[in-house]
């Protein structure tokens, strides 16, 4: 989708000013939030393209605005409610009653066996790769000249505008992985190949606006390029 | 809280997620207990401290550096380093001629097994939009890493599940030095690309 996520290219968002220092987690609630990722995931709540639609669709201004780790509570509340773990009316009388009584301590853990923690430390030193091998011959090769293709879907992608139209030079070719336009739009992992493309600035730019001596390298899936013509 | 006072917003937001998190632990989805573990990993286990130990290796290691910059992912595999987030990573080498930096565009991917969860600048608008357009503007005025004209600045977007970090220069005057002492100069910006590696 066409969604202010896609930052790549737009101007007018101020100083990056990084901090000289700061913590992992800014809040305790962080901790919890960042814990929704794996856990909802496991549960079946979404994959990774799922989850990271769910926080495309947050409105633009909270998008822009909002801590970083409330995009994930906002994808995670959205996925719960998709896939019927919750409705949007629970959601609200909870939330209304720990706004209301923020020193109530959650619920009492029900985890007798400690399965939760034996997942968390087994997947995040295994983690939960993305590459397939259906046997698929792969269309294209390092060295090949290709242009984007300037399809703007209203769905999940990872076809960012500031590369639509814009040619370029596969310079890595990774096999296949699942397929974001079909996984982020829950219909399944439909693997393609995936390649590295560089553009040069002016490409991407102009000749004008375009910085001297430099490349953008972009992953895109096979169906997202053309042969340049 | 009264409905006159006006809730802040992080009040709201800590409210809202103890209203998700009372539900997935009523349906046995999640316990603070693995909220404990999960902070536990990292904040003490998994971060830059990784990386460093890979970089430092590849530095004295010629055979370490050409595997790790064949494949990043088995390369550090054999440290033991590896998982969520950086299932396969390639990493790419700062010379002379070429000065690489790391981005998401669209989201905030990062390579957490070999440098821990990424700095909040990372994750924020600013950085996101402007590093694959201004690279060499923002690495000056923001980061104070002025990379002349004569090398070339890549920018890799991680729009894919691959993750890209950045392998910096080994800084002059570190013959001799141990591993131990290369790694202490290996800093998250400079894996990132926004710095070198610190001078000795």
């Amino acid at each position: 989708m066409n969604g202010i996520h896609d930052l790549g290219g737009r101007d007018g968002l101020g100083a990056v000013a990084p901090p000289e220092s700061e913590p992992v987690w800014k809040a305790e609630w962080e901790k919890h939030a960042h814990t929704f990722f794996p856990l909802a995931f496991k549960a079946g709540m979404f994959g990774v393209d799922q989850f990271r639609f769910g926080m495309e669709l947050i409105p633009p201004v909270h998008y822009l605005t909002s801590p970083y780790y409330e995009h994930w509570v906002d994808s995670v509340a959205y996925h719960g409610e998709r896939t019927g773990f919750w409705t949007a009316e629970e959601i609200e009388k909870r939330y209304q009653h720990y706004l209301s009584n923020p020193d109530e301590p959650l619920p009492p853990d029900q985890d007798p066996d400690g399965e939760l923690i034996a997942f968390l430390n087994a997947a995040i030193p295994a983690g939960v790769p993305a590459g397939r091998d259906t046997g698929k011959a792969a269309k294209f090769s390092v060295g090949d000249t290709v242009t984007v293709t300037s399809d703007a879907p209203r769905g999940h992608t990872r076809k960012a505008s500031y590369i639509r139209g814009r040619t370029g030079v596969v310079v890595l070719a990774h096999g296949e992985m699942i397929y974001p336009d079909t996984a982020g739009n829950n219909q399944g992992e439909a693997p393609e190949h995936v390649y590295t493309v560089q553009f040069t600035n002016e490409e991407l730019w102009g000749a004008e606006a375009a910085e001297p001596n430099g490349t953008v390298t972009f992953d895109v899936w096979e169906p997202y390029i053309r042969p340049a013509a | 809280m009264s409905t006159t006072e006006k809730a802040t917003h992080q009040e709201q937001i800590a409210a809202r997620v103890k209203a998700i998190e009372s539900l997935m632990i009523e349906k046995g989805l999640m316990t603070t207990a693995a909220v404990d573990r999960l902070a536990e990993i990292y904040e003490n286990e998994v971060g830059p401290q990784l990386g460093a130990k890979v970089v430092a290796k590849a530095w004295t290691d010629p055979d370490f550096k050409k595997r790790l910059l064949e494949n990043a992912s088995t390369a550090c595999a054999e440290m033991g380093i590896g998982g969520l987030q950086g299932e396969d990573m390639v990493a790419v080498e700062n010379t002379d001629d070429l000065h690489h930096v790391i981005v998401c565009t669209l989201c905030s991917c990062y390579p957490w097994p070999v440098m821990g969860l990424p700095p909040n600048w990372y994750k924020e608008p600013a950085y996101r939009a402007r590093v694959v357009r201004e690279p060499r503007k923002v690495l000056s005025e923001e980061f104070g890493l002025d990379v002349p004209d004569s090398v070339e600045v890549r920018v890799w977007d991680s729009s894919s599940e691959m993750r890209y970090w950045v392998l910096p220069q080994r800084p002059a005057g570190t013959d001799g030095f141990t591993e131990e002492q290369l790694a202490a100069l290996v800093t998250r910006e400079s894996m990132i690309g926004v710095a070198y590696a610190k001078q000795p």
